[in-house]
């Protein structure tokens, strides 16, 4: 058996050919069985058995596409269930992009932000103030809402505004260390969400709790998105940028000095990492990504209310990172999709199960026992299980191994000719 | 305006007064576990919540059979402050044993998480049984300490105006007092209390001179759940009704005056918890006054934690603390 799993490791061809497999048996059986969610979800699955695969990273990249820009769309097409389905993949979509923003807080930095649901509000209001009638109260030029055009340019505003956000927090924040840093940021995202919540008196800027209704979808030449199935592209867009730019950051200069800020930051300050850019920075690309998707949420759901920005938002993004392996990117895109998936589909899935249970009478559950209301026991249980157990996450982080003959030879050839470009670091093997 | 403000000062500070003893009790359960483990126990918020249940639930219970309604109500309630006490207490110690003592040695940030696991877990499985038992997690509680008392403010200056309280008011502040003198003196005067301060200074020297560290641990926790249970029953028996998630905001308070007092410091928290009690009054009663209407009432939670980030970042040791500077 051993010499078999050793075998099909080597083995690229079998690896290829059992994907193949594995992806056209699940998305032929999603496209016949249009009700099964299992099939939809084993078809999410491939793209995890495309990770353990051993193929090139740009193999990878290719497949990867194919499957979730062609594939999952369409054999997800046919039936009623399509939308629900894709509501479920852009969801996923905006919560591993929120999860890889607080994967640079948390898992790379080390600064445990509880308030970051903070954030994703502030790129919320930003369009939902601007895309609504809202605004007319106290705009004092221009006419609002703004057509859907302006949704592409505001996910760029989104993206600046929750940076800056974040360094405004994060100035005041880097005096404190440790468990206040936890406390202070969880301070500051309940002071955010009542604002918002009471920012209707004197100036009626966020509509206090009752939220803005009728939000503008996006529209391009003249296309307006109205759809999960519409929306799961931009998601998917920005998803792949949002990861590509965290893998770019990880392996920087300034993903080392996180890092090290992360191990000992007393250390990193005498090996010369500036602590106040480097954790400003973090604050502030995490928050990005926040923000953007949070632009992206408010259009989705056409309508904002401080009731999705609560504490219990912020720790299950908090649950995702741990859950999947704090600091490890494909941990925490792992981590964020297990999450969302369970939260959406398989606590409601076993709900409606067990309702239809007691409708016919077999057994009776309590209504408080319904799983959909056991969020907090589940996350409550996953937080203790994991940090007791399994503190690294499902796919713990790798750090770059380089090759040190290769790298001293590198050294020495760049001090006799400096003209050399290709640096060996370049060369280095992610292991 | 400064009238109204001064005429209001008599019910401010009987208000103040009330919530301040509350955060007081519950401030020393973090203090004292921050002074020996250096963890903020998120869980300690909840565990004062537990408490206000299961008090609640026994004040139901004991109003419910016969022939206890011939005991006097005080009675009754003291037996059930300790009962809840010695339940939390136990609850506390199993927490520490079950989620702390085992990461006694990771990096700082992973007992936190598991704090914030327990704190939800905690959280659902009291919602779980109260709505399992009342069909509703918000639960009343029996009315007990109803009459009002009024105090003649009025006669001692003109500008004052009357302020009433409740009957229950008074027993809650006695209550609260009484546990603060009385773990006063336990961490003063007695040998375990000498032990728990010679943990709280350094642990290692502590266990080379016989000290059993993880017992005196255990100890803390128990002491400082069993004070935050009894704190919820008098929580409960102050504001009749609670629910499932009181304990977190009210939690955070408590570590604002934990903070605000000095962590680490005892009497520090109960003067901590005083002045922040009394000062969230004071906003919640005049914020809307002083800000023209701009800011009402609903702003007394942001008051709270400004209070909370101003303190950490000017002046991070509290009022009572001692200044630490970081080792390598």
């Amino acid at each position: 058996m051993k010499a078999l799993w050793q075998n099909y490791r080597k083995n690229k061809l079998a690896q290829g050919i059992f994907l193949l497999l594995y992806i056209g048996i699940t998305s032929l059986s999603l496209y016949l069985a249009q009700k099964s969610v299992t099939a939809f979800l084993l078809l999410l699955a491939s793209l995890l058995l495309l990770y353990f695969t051993s193929f090139k990273n740009v193999t990878k990249w290719l497949i990867a596409g194919v499957v979730l820009v062609i594939l999952l769309p369409f054999t997800a097409s046919n039936g009623d269930g399509y939308q629900s389905y894709m509501e479920v993949a852009t969801l996923v979509g905006i919560y591993i992009s929120m999860a890889l923003g607080l994967n640079v807080v948390v898992g790379m930095a080390g600064l445990l932000d509880l308030g970051f649901i903070a954030f994703f509000a502030v790129g919320a209001y930003s369009y939902g103030i601007f895309a609504t009638a809202q605004a007319n109260h106290f705009m004092p030029f221009g006419h609002y809402p703004l057509s859907g055009e302006s949704f592409w340019i505001f996910i760029l505003i989104g993206c600046f505004v929750a940076a800056l956000f974040g360094i405004l927090l994060g100035i005041p924040v880097l005096r404190v260390k440790g468990d206040y840093l936890a406390i202070v940021t969880l301070g500051f995202g309940e002071i955010i969400r009542i604002i918002f919540n009471n920012l209707d008196r004197p100036v009626n800027i966020t509509n206090g709790a009752m939220g803005l209704p009728s939000v503008t979808p996006p529209s391009l030449f003249g296309i307006d998105f109205l759809y999960p199935s519409q929306f799961y592209y931009i998601v998917l867009i920005i998803l792949v940028f949002t990861i590509f730019t965290v893998r770019r950051f990880e392996h920087s200069k300034i993903g080392r000095s996180w890092k090290a800020v992360r191990e000992n930051e007393i250390a990193a300050q005498a090996m010369g990492v500036p602590l106040v850019k480097t954790k400003l920075m973090a604050f502030a690309i995490g928050a990005s990504f926040s923000g953007m998707m949070g632009v992206v949420f408010a259009a989705k759901q056409a309508f904002v209310d401080p009731t999705s920005f609560t504490l219990l938002e912020s720790i299950t993004i908090l649950v995702m990172v741990i859950l999947g392996g704090m600091g490890s990117v494909p941990g925490v895109i792992l981590g964020a999709a297990v999450m969302t998936i369970l939260n959406l589909q398989v606590l409601t899935e076993i709900t409606n199960w067990l309702n239809q249970l007691s409708t016919s009478g077999a057994i009776s559950i309590p209504d408080a026992l319904s799983p959909s209301k056991m969020q907090r026991m589940i996350f409550g249980l996953l937080l203790i299980l994991f940090a007791l157990y399994r503190p690294q996450g499902l796919l713990p982080a790798k750090n770059r191994k380089y090759d040190q003959k290769l790298l001293q030879k590198g050294s020495k050839e760049a001090n006799g000719d400096s003209l050399r470009e290709q640096s060996p670091i370049e060369n280095a093997q992610e292991v | 305006m400064l009238t109204e403000m001064i005429q209001n000062i008599p019910q401010v500070l009987i208000d103040g007064l009330t919530l301040g003893a509350v955060y007081a009790v519950i401030a020393i359960g973090y203090t004292m576990v921050y002074g020996i483990l250096e963890l903020i126990n998120f869980a300690h918020g909840e565990i004062f919540m537990t408490g206000a249940f299961i008090g609640t639930a026994m004040l139901i219970v004991l109003t419910g059979i016969g022939w206890v309604s011939s005991v006097p109500t005080i009675i009754m309630l003291i037996v059930v402050l300790l009962f809840t006490a010695i339940l939390t207490g136990l609850l506390g110690m199993g927490i520490e044993r079950v989620a702390y003592r085992p990461l006694r040695n990771m990096p700082r940030l992973i007992p936190l998480i598991t704090a914030i696991g327990v704190s939800f877990l905690l959280q659902d499985i009291v919602r779980f049984i109260a709505e399992l038992k009342k069909g509703n997690y918000i639960v009343t509680g029996p009315s007990l300490f109803n009459s009002q008392l009024s105090i003649k403010a009025s006669s001692i200056s003109s500008i004052f105006t009357d302020a009433t309280i409740k009957q229950s008011f008074v027993i809650v502040l006695i209550a609260a007092v009484l546990m603060m003198i009385g773990l006063d003196f336990f961490v003063n005067r007695t040998k375990w209390g000498m032990a728990m301060r010679a943990v709280a200074q350094d642990r290692d020297t502590a266990a080379l001179m016989t000290i059993n560290v993880n017992k005196v641990i255990s100890i803390t926790f128990f002491v400082g759940s069993a004070l935050g249970g009894a704190t919820g029953v008098l929580f409960a028996v102050q504001y009749g009704t609670i629910d499932p998630y009181i304990g977190f905001i009210l939690g955070l308070k408590a570590f604002t005056a934990a903070v605000l007092g000095g962590i680490g410091n005892i009497r520090g928290a109960m003067f901590g918890g005083l002045l922040l009690g009394l000062l969230e009054m004071f906003a919640s009663a005049n914020l809307t006054l002083l800000s023209h209407g701009v800011f009402g009432a609903e702003y007394k939670d942001v008051f709270a934690f400004i209070i909370l980030i101003l303190v950490l970042l000017f002046k991070p040791e509290g009022l009572f603390g001692k200044p630490v500077t970081e080792k390598v």
